[in-house]
């Protein structure tokens, strides 16, 4: 049968077991979307190419499947950029297809041309030009195997128009993926297993700081069973937020810059660190030469490379997290005593629970906001965040239960990332009830996207921590910059009531902390479209505990 | 911190030498010389990277190397024993007093004289880098007016591949 390169591509990622696609049209990807306009695969029109971008990740994210997004070329490519970075930073298995101009004005500086491959090289974890309709069915194939395999992350596709309008002779077979300098990691070093149990069996101070990698391996239950085996203390970084219960007894909460006292004095006293699925980040461990000063490292992750990249290592074990947790918990004794150190933990988390102030001026408090959501949804809810003190405050006060359920730019950073992701995360698990925690300047970057939510008729819930400030960096003028506030105060700022209504989405305004609950309880309600919740917070609240850039971690300010 | 020399075996297809230069430039590590061409295998390429760093930023370098889809291996050739090579062409100063003093340093290393004009000689040396290094210093006296110099390409000695 003769097909349409567009047609192939549709046909490839239905074998892949695609169902949504995130995604904006243009000229470049006409053929990709004639194609479209037959297919059965849900194509959800973003309002913005970040929007689409951030959307499939925020699927991929929710679930654990690869993302798929569809821009143009040229300026749709472009605009995709920080969504792919978000992913490449994160480890978020997506695939992003960019139109391109016909092979023949390649290089020519033609309209809407930009040399994607090249932009994207940094930032994906790899990327094809493809040449010819020949090769899109093997192209597609592999860039889903490199995506969603050994440490996940982006890989762009760039389809120039030609090669999507031609047809060739399709059988539909695909050959296997034959690539000799990518091998799918599979099994582990067993010494290192075993030199790791001798150092659990061994320690009087174990914690264990678990990471994303934990979530993308889907390692949660044993990590648990390690923990529970063992009594063994569990923090997690703002990626690891959700592999292990946060009402867990052994739950430490989030450590480093931002994280509890209790999970940073115990990396401070710990004798053993096992850290899982996790990269040494610097907001994580402060100044290094301090960080757990006293422990030997057991570092388990997929990435080679990350093992000794920060932090020298006594047991480096390269492999699937869920493998190795497998091999070890196999191993391992049970231990029933509730040890002194278990009891200094409990000590620490009574003296130094995190706590926040009350507002002088009667304003609500944004923490309270967190709580009460936590109280109504019982951890059983989809968070996302935008960045900046609304992400710090939903990692800290609200318990997470489950994986995939806090979904945050944790190494980019990337403001205006949680409302799309949130859109994304919504399409993936229509039962779920997804909330985006975020500030009145993130939200403003990605607003746009009402538009997808209330087409789609998706009842994503935006809580706005209004402070009418770039509150993050405004606490960071107000400690090192003498509060000298340079262009964080943005009072000047739409009525984000009008403008949800403008949508036709619900806008609701809350100001006094007795309504919180109530109006928290009315928006849960809403089964049709988005509603925009803006509530006016204390405005110079800040983010405590708090490690200073470059700090050691038991040297915290705040939330004593 | 020591020279290192890496073969790096790769794909040979477009815009792999970028992936790899691209890596090098975003983790901030120090290319010396680098050097790409065919194999025996038409499909495999070899690059040929001399990189300073101690163990660990080789170690790092490595690894990161080995995450490119596109790289197949990579070998620190450095404490194997290998036969190394340089190519270099010194275009020097030459007029009739110093020309025989020039072609004896020339005999002396082995090199060649692949041009003669009316002032100037064009040298060729092939060797290791030490030995180019050398030849470089003894014609520099003369004055060097050009002079082009390949980076490293090596193999490692005996059966091993």
């Amino acid at each position: 049968m003769k097909l349409k390169g567009a047609e192939i591509l549709l046909h490839c990622l239905k074998e892949e077991g695609v169902d949504t696609v995130f995604g904006y049209p243009g000229g470049a990807v006409l053929p990709i979307y004639d194609a479209i306009y037959d297919s059965d695969i849900r194509h959800i029109l973003a309002r913005h190419e970040q929007g689409a971008a951030h959307a499939a990740d925020g699927y991929a994210r929710a679930t654990g499947k690869v993302g798929v997004c569809i821009s143009t070329s040229g300026p749709g490519a472009t605009n995709l950029i920080t969504g792919i970075a978000t992913a490449n930073m994160d480890s978020v298995p997506m695939v992003c297809f960019t139109g391109q101009v016909g092979s023949a004005l390649i290089g020519r500086d033609a309209f809407q041309e930009a040399d994607i491959t090249g932009i994207t090289l940094p930032i994906t974890k790899h990327n094809y030009l493809v040449e010819k309709t020949e090769d899109v069915a093997r192209v597609v194939k592999e860039a889903f195997h490199i995506a969603r395999s050994n440490r996940p992350g982006p890989v762009v596709v760039d389809l120039p128009k030609d090669i999507m309008e031609n047809s060739i002779e399709f059988k539909g077979d695909r050959e296997e993926v034959n690539l000799r300098g990518y091998r799918v990691m599979k099994g582990y070093n067993s010494g290192q297993v075993i030199s790791a149990v001798e150092h659990i069996h061994k320690a009087e101070r174990p914690v264990i700081y678990a990471g994303g990698g934990v979530i993308s391996s889907n390692a949660s239950a044993e990590l648990r069973e390690l923990a529970e085996k063992r009594k063994i203390p569990v923090t997690t970084t703002l990626m690891g937020i959700g592999c292990f219960p946060g009402t867990n007894y052994l739950a430490l909460g989030m450590l480093g810059m931002h994280g509890t006292r209790y999970a940073n004095y115990a990396i401070g006293e710990a004798d053993l660190l096992i850290a899982v699925g996790v990269r040494f980040d610097d907001r994580v461990t402060g100044k290094i030469d301090t960080f757990a000063p006293h422990a030997r490292v057991i570092h388990i992750d997929i990435d080679a490379a990350e093992i000794g990249k920060n932090v020298d290592v006594d047991v480096p074990i390269v492999g699937q997290v869920k493998e190795v947790l497998q091999a070890i918990n196999q191993r391992l004794d049970e231990l029933d005593t509730y040890s002194e150190w278990n009891k200094t933990i409990d000590r620490w988390k009574e003296e130094f629970p995190l706590r926040y102030g009350t507002s002088s001026k009667g304003r609500i408090m944004p923490q309270h906001i967190i709580e009460k959501i936590y109280a109504l949804t019982q951890g059983e809810a989809i968070i996302t965040t935008e960045v900046g003190q609304n992400q710090m405050w939903a990692a800290q006060y609200y318990k997470y239960k489950y994986p995939r359920t806090f979904l945050t730019s944790g190494g980019l950073g990337t403001m205006g990332y949680g409302f799309p992701a949130a859109i994304g995360a919504k399409i993936a698990c229509p039962d779920k009830t997804v909330i985006d925690i975020a500030g009145d300047g993130s939200i403003q970057m990605n607003i746009q996207e009402l538009g997808t939510a209330v087409q789609y008729k998706l009842p994503v819930i935006i809580c706005i921590l209004n402070n009418q400030f770039l509150g993050m960096v405004r606490q960071w003028q107000g400690l090192f910059y003498g509060g000298r506030y340079s262009f964080t105060d943005i009072s000047h700022q739409p009525d984000f009531v009008k403008l949800a209504e403008a949508y036709d989405a619900i806008g609701m305004r809350i100001k006094d902390v007795g309504d919180v609950d109530g109006a928290l309880q009315e928006a849960l309600k809403v089964s049709d479209r988005p509603v925009v919740m803006d509530f006016w917070v204390e405005r110079e609240a800040d983010v405590y505990p708090m490690v200073p850039p470059g700090g050691s971690l038991f040297n915290m300010l705040g939330g004593e | 911190m020591k020279k290192h020399t890496l073969s790096v075996t790769v794909e040979n297809k477009p815009g792999v030498l970028t992936r790899v230069t691209t890596l090098f430039r975003r983790r901030v590590y120090n290319i010396e010389s680098l050097t790409v061409g065919a194999t025996e295998n038409p499909t495999i390429s070899r690059i040929t990277i001399v990189v300073t760093g101690d163990k660990k930023i080789i170690e790092q370098v490595t690894k990161q190397l080995y995450k490119l889809v596109d790289v197949i291996k990579v070998v620190d050739i450095t404490d194997e024993r290998s036969v190394e090579r340089e190519l270099v062409l010194i275009k020097v100063k030459a007029d009739n007093n110093v020309r025989a003093e020039i072609v004896q340093i020339v005999d002396i290393f082995r090199a060649r004289i692949v041009d003669i004009g009316r002032n100037t000689l064009i040298v060729e040396a092939t060797g290791d880098s030490r030995k180019i290094d050398a030849i470089e210093e003894s014609l520099n006296p003369f004055g060097i007016v050009e002079l082009v110099r390949t980076g490293k390409i090596a193999i490692v000695r005996g059966g091993k591949a």
